[in-house]
């Protein structure tokens, strides 16, 4: 199966292993991410205003591109898969929004017709479990995860907002619990998991992000975990920077060390 | 119409949010993971904004503090959506000119080895235009 790739800019820079995990796995498992050409960095964040048009231009550049392949567009980064989806749902169901932003579009030689949300949007996880398969995945696994206990951490951006993002459950979500379970591992029940590790606001105001991410962290510990998973490097940053020895690791690293497409380097 | 009007019909509209709908639970402002850091509250921007009090707001450090997590959003029972407000409101003070809250040239002091690009493009995107 070929599916069209939006790696976004940290997996090009500070999270290059999210981006090198993704793909051999992806390879190891019969999916070829096909990255899609010129791409440009989605912005982090989804600016909700209905008036706000050049700063969703880049995901719409990348939906036309995956639309006009024939093939649904993936993205590891939580926050690239959150901007995107949005601005895929803003361009189904908002006509003005749309046609502003078609008439932007109609300027670039790269872009034919119009775009209107034609192309499907799929997290990495959405395509394990839904195209792969979590059976598939777990016939795969070579080294098992060993019962670890792994604290599973959806933060905002995969969940919300639910009615456009459509993942899973927004307050008791499975995804990412099911993918650790076919991996060999034990998932910890935590009540902190969806919520806020502090994002952007570590530059703004960085003691609100350290207490963010500190009630996150402690939920998981006091939960029983060991380590924690994310699919999304601001989290990451954040939690790792005050997490007091507990590893914060993407998903992708626990399924390359699963998989065998990567030695266990902690 | 004055000012306070004429940006208060401008917050409404870019952020589809109605005010009206509002039924005064409080649940957004519960759940808020930046309750602490703010000023006004999210139900209090549902209701200022709903009364024109809108200055106020866009004084306040409250519309710098929002995390944009969605959690009001999902769990207003009333589907209002209160931080679709905060971000208007904060746009309609950074779009001013010289009002941005954040440059570029800012960032270098900011920055850590470990920060990711993620997070200074985000908060360039929250905080200026």
């Amino acid at each position: 199966m070929k599916v069209s790739y939006f790696p976004g800019c940290t997996l090009r820079t500070k999270a290059k292993e999210l981006d090198v995990q993704a793909r051999a796995c992806a390879e190891k498992l019969g999916v070829e991410l096909c990255e899609i050409e010129n791409w440009q960095c989605c912005g982090g964040v989804f600016v909700t205003a209905r008036d706000e048009i050049a700063t969703k231009l880049s995901s719409v550049r990348a939906l036309k591109a995956a639309a006009d392949a024939g093939r649904p567009l993936v993205t590891v980064c939580a926050a690239c898969h959150n901007v995107v989806k949005q601005t895929n749902a803003a361009m189904q169901s908002d006509a003005e929004f749309a046609a502003k932003v078609n008439r932007y579009m109609a300027q670039d030689k790269d872009f034919s017709g119009e775009y209107h949300g034609e192309a499907g949007v799929m997290h990495y996880l959405e395509l394990l479990r839904d195209e792969v398969g979590f059976e598939k995945v777990k016939e795969a696994v070579v080294h098992s995860l060993g019962g670890r206990k792994i604290a599973a951490y959806y933060g905002c951006m995969l969940l919300r907002p639910a009615g456009v993002m459509r993942m899973d459950d927004p307050e008791n979500p499975r995804i990412m619990e099911d993918l650790l379970r076919a991996l060999g591992a034990e998932p910890v029940a935590w009540p902190e998991r969806n919520e806020c590790c502090g994002g952007y606001i570590a530059l703004e105001n960085p003691e609100a992000a350290c207490k963010r991410s500190r009630s996150v962290l402690e939920s998981a510990r006091n939960h029983g975990a060991e380590l924690l998973a994310t699919a999304c490097p601001l989290c990451r940053y954040n939690l790792a920077k005050h997490s007091e020895g507990m590893p914060v690791l993407y998903f992708t690293e626990l399924l390359a060390r699963a998989l065998g497409v990567k030695e266990d380097a902690e | 119409m004055n000012r306070n009007e004429l940006i208060r019909e401008q917050v409404l509209r870019s952020s589809g949010v109605n005010p009206r709908k509002c039924m005064r639970c409080g649940k957004c402002s519960g759940t808020c993971p930046a309750y602490d850091e703010m000023e006004y509250h999210p139900h209090q921007f549902v209701y200022m904004v709903e009364q024109g009090d809108i200055e106020a707001l866009m004084r306040s450090k409250s519309i710098y503090q929002c995390l944009s997590c969605f959690a009001c959003v999902d769990r207003c029972p009333r589907g209002v959506e209160p931080a679709r407000l905060v971000e208007a409101l904060r746009l309609a003070v950074i779009r001013q000119k010289g009002m941005n809250r954040l440059t570029p040239d800012d960032i270098p002091a900011l920055l850590d080895d470990e920060m990711p690009q993620q997070a200074v493009v985000s908060a360039l995107r929250k905080y200026a235009k």
